[in-house]
């Protein structure tokens, strides 16, 4: 099939082995002297658990975590919410007043620099007298991640078929019945995908958050980051393991999620 | 055909509330830097003056808006630690962007080149990095290249070097952590390009008589440049305002903009000055901006 000009080379696969080996290196070392028996980094003292029960017995660290759990779950949900009514919206919707300002607005936090969206968040919640800490995080995470759920929530309605809804309407669906039945069901592994994502990406914040939460309610990566500016410490690898450990464990649920639904998709529509 | 019912009006609906919450956290929020960009440091609670008051009345309205100045804007242009923060966070985005194409290019094209089943493993593989924190993949370099860390030990033990080097601290320190956390944002868009490509055109080349090489260069390059664009323009701009990593890796000598308007704000607690600076910021990324939203347009959307 494939000619010459296509073929898979050995600087093809050297390239690549190279690109992953860089990605992953640094986290596979880390996660290893994590578990490292001696306090100093250079000497490997045996496998231990010494470093897991040090974090699980630290308050303050655990206080950070839950808060940063919390925030990340009631943000995630927040941004799916909106993020798939964005989506919708820009791929259903066709042309509307103001469309161009809204996709901008969806897309400009994808790049926009941290310090900005933090910064600019905290002078509005400063400027409403809101009361810093849990509630104005999960806000400003919910505003920076729906974004990202537009967006994988959009290309994945933009490969989809719009006349699969318009079939059900033809048939006497009203638009609510037509989307909860045919479009959702569709689109639901990007929608999992979406909650993920945003999921992480509130657990892993550290410059919004740090901006837009008051004292007393630190969050996770705000620990770690005090922590780490202070140098390494093999609490934080341990800290660093259980998170990594967490978000693998969502991504393979997330590819079963989607493995499961593109069968039931493929089985449905022999079209 | 507009007589039939269709998606188009209830999807309309579905905008107006994510469309107010980002016009109230996205967009209003500027203006608020813009105004305490224009006002003054106090030492008080918030750290600026004037306060507007919608109670004390026009009056007092009026003169606010009299008390506002650009003295900020005037310090950042005058103060050579503003000026040289905006230039060297333009320098390190630019040539870390460079390092990431060149980077990211080879990996991005030997994905695509993949039998079909691999390239979903492979993507999967470069996307899992990206969901794990910054912070960790961070704190798993310093771990690296610490003073006794696992770098200089190799090097130590293979004779390479007689005495552990410095690398944290430094500028490669950071350019390493740069390219190591961006890198799946460059490789994603390039691959998707890349990936899209028809092979029937690469084999027209070859039966038109060009070597690979002259095919890569006269076809496949020519129409990846979307996602090269799309990826440049995806690492550049966050890089320019980056925080964490100048702040963790890099040394302290000179400081990228982010690290500088961090300071003013935590540190200094200027928050006009720091304002200012986020507004200077924004107008320097403007055009990038634009470009981005075109391209993210075009992908989504299939505009034009």
């Amino acid at each position: 099939m494939a000619s010459a000009t296509n073929k898979f080379s050995g600087f093809n696969l050297f390239s690549l082995a190279l690109g992953l080996a860089f990605l992953y290196l640094p986290i596979v070392i880390l996660v290893i002297y994590s578990f490292n028996a001696s306090r100093l980094v250079t000497v490997w003292g045996g496998w231990s658990l010494r470093w897991y029960s040090e974090f699980f017995n630290d308050r303050a660290m655990l206080d950070a975590a839950w808060m940063s759990f919390r925030v990340a779950a009631t943000s995630a949900t927040l941004a799916t919410l909106l993020g798939t009514l964005a989506a919708v919206a820009l791929s259903r919707g066709r042309r509307f007043k103001g469309r161009a300002l809204f996709s901008g607005m969806l897309y400009a936090p994808l790049v926009m620099p941290e310090v900005i969206t933090g910064l600019s968040l905290l002078l509005l919640f400063v400027a409403l007298d809101a009361e810093r800490g849990f509630r104005t995080v999960t806000v400003a995470h919910t505003t920076l991640t729906m974004c990202f759920v537009a967006v994988v929530v959009q290309s994945r309605l933009g490969s989809l078929d719009s006349s699969l809804e318009e079939a059900a309407m033809d048939l006497g669906c009203d638009p609510a019945r037509a989307f909860l039945a045919v479009t959702l069901p569709l689109i639901l592994p990007a929608i999992v995908a979406g909650w993920m994502l945003a999921f992480t990406l509130s657990l892993d914040d550290l410059v919004i958050a740090s901006f837009t939460t008051g004292p007393g309610s630190a969050t996770l990566p705000i620990r770690i980051y005090s922590e780490v500016r202070l140098g390494v410490k093999p609490e934080i690898n341990a800290i660093c393991t259980l998170i990594v450990g967490l978000i693998a464990l969502l991504i393979i649920a997330a590819s079963f999620a989607a493995k499961l639904s593109n069968a039931r998709g493929d089985s449905a529509a022999p079209l | 055909m507009s007589a039939r019912r269709t998606f188009t009006r209830p999807a309309r609906l579905a905008a107006i509330a994510p469309y107010l919450w980002m016009v109230l956290f996205f967009l209003v929020p500027f203006g608020f830097v813009l105004k305490i960009s224009l006002s003054q440091t106090a030492i008080a609670q918030p750290p600026y003056l004037p306060v507007f008051d919608l109670a004390a009345g026009a009056g007092a309205i009026k003169a606010a808006f009299a008390a506002l100045s650009l003295d900020n804007f005037r310090l950042l242009v005058s103060d050579d630690l503003y000026v040289l923060s905006y230039l060297r966070s333009l320098v390190v985005a630019a040539v870390s962007t460079s390092v990431l194409l060149l980077i990211g290019y080879p990996v991005a094209y030997g994905m695509a080149r993949l039998p079909r089943r691999w390239q979903s493993v492979t993507m999967m593989l470069v996307i899992v990095p990206f969901w794990t924190s910054f912070l960790i993949r961070i704190y798993a370099w310093i771990n690296i290249l610490q003073h006794d860390g696992l770098l200089n030990q190799v090097l130590l033990a293979l004779h390479l070097v007689s005495a552990p080097v410095v690398w944290l601290s430094t500028d490669s320190a950071m350019y390493l952590g740069i390219v190591y956390s961006y890198l799946p944002f460059m490789i994603l868009p390039l691959y998707a390009t890349l990936a899209k490509m028809e092979p029937a055109l690469l084999e027209a080349a070859a039966d038109l008589g060009a070597s690979p090489r002259t095919a890569f260069w006269q076809v496949t390059f020519p129409l990846s440049l979307p996602g090269v664009g799309a990826g440049a323009l995806l690492c550049f701009i966050p890089i320019v305002g980056e925080f964490v990593i100048p702040d963790l890796l890099a040394g302290s000598s000179s400081m990228m903009i982010g690290q500088t308007l961090w300071l003013e704000f935590f540190t200094n607690k200027d928050w006009p000055v720091a304002s200012a600076a986020a507004v200077v910021l924004l107008v320097l990324l403007l055009a990038p901006l634009v470009l981005y939203d075109r391209l993210q347009r075009r992908q989504l959307e299939g505009a034009r």
